[in-house]
């Protein structure tokens, strides 16, 4: 197969990080190849570098045998390289065509009838089920996603990156983007993709290149790297780890100890229906449903976050009253958001910052830590949780996912609270970072702490969790534990099976 | 090798680096252009003590106002991400307050003298509580809610002091604005360090600058780790206050009178600009006080140098944006970064090159 697109020995750095060390990557006709990473492996920024986005400190990039030079995304685009980002990158409010035909016209009068024509055929031919005329707000995410990668294919492209384009597709809608992606590998473009999934690479893909720690760990036909062996290539170590949690079974943990926090009849100005709910000392519990089915309304009512609107929190069986986060806090509540970006990090400000913000708030306005016990706890925390960062005073925002994620349970850890509540903690962060938090929270569980812990996947929540509460339309619809803690019991009492009447 | 590379990268990459360059800059060209500039002598003033007379003090001395201002502004800034258009005429409402009680003639010079500097600092927490109010409650953009006080301020001033402007003979209020017997240099210098050094401490033993960052980043985060962004973005609103009614002080003290249309005339935008010229970006977030006081300082030594070099009064605003022009192009981030990646690749050549 023809070589489209090879990088040799390509570096980049950053101030303080050494983010792409002499990396090789070859891309042939016509394959999909897999770019495999943990977060912070420099998977984004090889990206960035063959998109433009950042230009290269050495190295070389040829297209098709030919050395080029790739200055800004537009430079990409002419020579045939697209890419696909995770956010949709369109305008909502333009018609589907208007998208695919935005900032391509070369002359100053739009010929409409033609372009929607031209739109038209273009989806059609690649099964895409939108119209030209359509405004794309409209569609679903899936197709935006198509629309997106439409435009990029009718640009000629040679070169297809796809990076996480299904990480807001459910299974349906990523069959369909499978389908495309192979369409197209038929016509004989380079794909290039970049997902956390692992499911989905070995069902798509024909080859792995494996990044870590900004150097290539190295490039593999997917037939010869079982999956094992690729989390292992990833993580750079041997996989025990994962069997580790496996075999530690949540049912250890049911002690009928004392309710740490109960909630009765509580619910919030954000549409959710009055609930019940309590966590005991050491307990891992969680809260499962689909998105939007109100888990994280639930664990912000307790937190104070949205506005209570009835019922009361108790803490060891005595009231106590909960109306702003603070509250919360003062009563040994820490809570870590789902959204990190807006409601976890506060982007500008350094690690160290980050991660004293919560204790110092509780400590009191007059009453700032000094340099040394900021330092103290940032480096005790970084070293603690591994924190992947150039130095305390480095900006959050310049962290990789994972490595801010950390941050922010380490801010929280560091208030030392009775209760956890964790909401999503392990969204779009590396497998490694993930096996880490499930490993933390039971060793914090086993060490009294009681905490309540939120995902979207199910794997996760049944490894960590010795309960769930199983949420559909903003209500509790069921309790599960002991031996209904499985995938089809969850299933069911969330579809509005068997178990319905538990509720 | 590698250590002076970065030591380097941080200077350039350090917000204070950019109006440390301009004060610098402005210091040369005045040593070529004359150097007696920077002569300072004894001299006499109209009581007959001596005092130290040379353009550095009296722009010491003029920049009081801006660089008080400078730092509630900073703050302002950082914690709501925009401006107070309104501290001009804030300093006519606070200063006249200073004024009807210096004039009451029933109490004695130094009763007068506390109660006015209180009734000042009074009327400028009220003015900043009523901004601060509109933005961090009724959440409309600082610029539009400091527009109101903008527009009446000068009119509520005059109301405040009805007909009773006159000329002030308390001397010990006098004193403020002009000299202490057996002190050589202006008084306002010294109340301008005093409020300095009260903010460095607060800084040094409060939370205020951590609270106001995060606020300003991220408030949404940083109310659920307990802060209260609404009082945070009040409080900045107050403090603002509090440096107009110390202010309004200094103004007034200086003549003993006020001129309700011209007094502290357009230093609201001298001010933001004071605040730019630190480095500090205008739509909030990390700031820095140092830099946004040295940006003040700045501005009255730039006007200064105008003078000196006999631009026309009328052609002094012209003269005065263009180095503005340039200096807010060298502090804006984006221009800063892209110096400190130069620079570094400068240096790396270099060093290569004398590897070679």
């Amino acid at each position: 197969m023809n070589k489209v697109l090879e990088l040799k020995n390509i570096h980049k750095s950053f101030p303080g990080v050494l983010a792409l060390q002499g990396v090789d990557f070859t891309l042939r006709e016509g394959e999909i190849h897999a770019l495999m990473g943990e977060n912070g492996a420099g998977k984004s920024t090889l990206i960035k570098v063959i998109t433009g986005v950042y230009t290269k400190d050495e190295g070389t990039i040829s297209l098709n045998g030919k050395e080029v030079s790739i200055k800004s995304p537009q430079d990409a685009q002419k020579v045939g390289i697209s890419t696909v980002y995770q956010e949709i990158t369109l305008c909502p409010n333009l018609s589907v065509a208007e998208n695919m035909y935005i900032g391509r016209t070369k002359s100053a009068v739009q010929n409409w009838g033609k372009m929607n024509e031209d739109a038209d055929k273009i989806l059609q031919s690649l099964d895409i089920p939108a119209k030209a005329t359509q405004q794309l707000g409209t569609c679903s995410i899936a197709v935006q996603q198509m629309v997106a990668i439409a435009r990029a294919v009718d640009m000629d492209c040679k070169v297809l990156i796809l990076d996480e384009p299904t990480s807001s597709l459910d299974e349906q809608e990523v069959a369909k983007l499978f389908k495309l992606m192979r369409d197209l590998k038929a016509r004989g473009v380079g794909i290039i993709f970049v997902t956390h999934f692992m499911d989905q690479v070995y069902e798509v893909s024909d080859r792995i290149t494996v990044l870590r720690d900004g150097k290539l760990v190295g490039e593999y036909t997917v037939a010869e790297l079982p999956r094992v062996q690729l989390v292992s290539k990833m993580l750079g170590k041997d996989l025990d780890d994962m069997a580790d949690i496996k075999s530690e079974a949540p049912e250890s943990q049911v002690a009928d100890s004392a309710k740490v926090i109960e909630a009765v009849n509580l619910s919030s100005d954000q549409g959710i229906k009055p609930f019940d709910f309590y966590i005991n000392k050491g307990e891992v519990n969680g809260f499962t449903g689909l998105l939007g089915s109100g888990r994280s309304e639930c664990v912000r009512a307790i937190f104070g976050a949205d506005r209570v609107t009835s019922g009361v929190v108790k803490k060891n069986g005595k009231e106590i009253k909960i109306k702003k986060p603070l509250d919360a806090m003062k009563a040994g509540i820490g809570y870590l958001p789902e959204d990190r970006k807006i409601d976890g990090i506060v982007g500008d400000l350094s690690v160290r910052d980050n991660i004293i913000l919560a204790l110092q708030v509780m400590k009191g306005f007059f009453k700032p830590f000094t340099k040394a016990e900021a330092n103290k706890f940032a480096d005790e925390y970084i070293k603690l949780l591994g924190i992947k960062t150039a130095s305390a005073d480095t900006p959050i925002k310049s962290l990789s996912g994972g490595n801010q994620q950390k941050c922010i349970l380490a801010r929280w850890l560091l208030t030392n609270p009775e209760y956890l509540i964790l909401d999503e903690p392990t969204r779009g962060i590396d497998v490694g970072t993930k096996i880490d938090i499930q490993k933390l929270v039971l060793k914090l569980a086993s060490e009294g702490m009681s905490v309540t812990f939120i995902s979207s996947e199910t794997d996760e929540m049944l490894r960590t969790c010795s309960r769930l509460v199983v949420m559909r339309d903003r209500k509790v619809v069921g309790e599960l534990k002991g031996d209904d803690l499985n995938q089809t019991m969850i299933m069911n009492t969330i579809a509005g099976g068997a178990s319905d009447a538990e509720a | 090798m590698q250590k002076r590379k970065i030591s380097i990268k941080n200077l350039a990459s350090k917000q204070i680096i950019i109006p440390l360059a301009a004060l610098l800059l402005l210091v040369i060209f005045n040593l070529i252009n004359d150097y007696t500039f920077f002569s300072i002598e004894w001299g006499q003033n109209a009581a007959g003590g001596s005092i130290l007379t040379g353009s550095i003090i009296s722009i010491l001395d003029e920049a009081s106002e801006l660089a008080i201002l400078a730092i509630g502004m900073t703050l302002v800034t950082a914690a709501s991400g925009g401006q107070d258009i309104s501290v001009g005429a804030g300093i006519a409402i606070t200063g006249s307050a200073t004024l009807k009680i210096i004039f009451n003639p029933n109490f004695g010079e130094g009763t007068a003298v506390i109660l006015a500097i209180l009734m000042a600092v009074l009327a400028g927490v009220i003015c900043g509580a009523f901004n601060g109010v509109l933005v961090s409650a009724f959440k409309i953009p600082p610029m539009v809610a400091t527009l109101i006080l903008f527009t009446a301020g000068r009119s509520i001033g005059s109301w405040i002091l009805g007909g009773g402007n006159d000329n002030a003979t308390n001397g010990i209020f006098l004193k403020i604005g002009q000299y202490i017997p057996g002190i050589p240099i202006p008084t306002t210098i010294l109340v301008t360090a005093v409020v300095i050094i009260l903010f460095a401490l607060i800084f040094k033993f409060t939370n205020l600058k951590l609270y106001m960052q995060a606020v300003g980043i991220n408030s949404q985060s940083s109310r659920l780790n307990g802060l209260n962004p609404t009082m945070i973005k009040f409080l900045s609103f107050v403090i603002l206050g509090i440096c107009v009614g110390i202010c309004g002080v200094l103004n007034t003290s200086r003549i003993g009178t006020i001129n309700h249309s011209s007094c502290a005339k357009d230093i609201e935008m001298d001010a933001i600009l004071a605040v730019a010229l630190g480095g500090n970006a205008l739509s909030g977030g990390k700031f820095s006080v140092t830099g946004a006081i040295l940006g003040a300082y700045i501005i009255q030594f730039l006007q200064k140098t105008l003078y000196k070099i006999q631009v026309p009064a009328s052609a002094l605003y012209a003269f005065k944006a263009v180095v503005v022009i340039v200096l807010v192009i060298f502090s804006a981030p984006v221009v800063r970064e892209s110096i400190s990646r130069n620079w570094k690749k400068l240096t790396s050549k270099k060093s290569s090159k004398e590897v070679a």
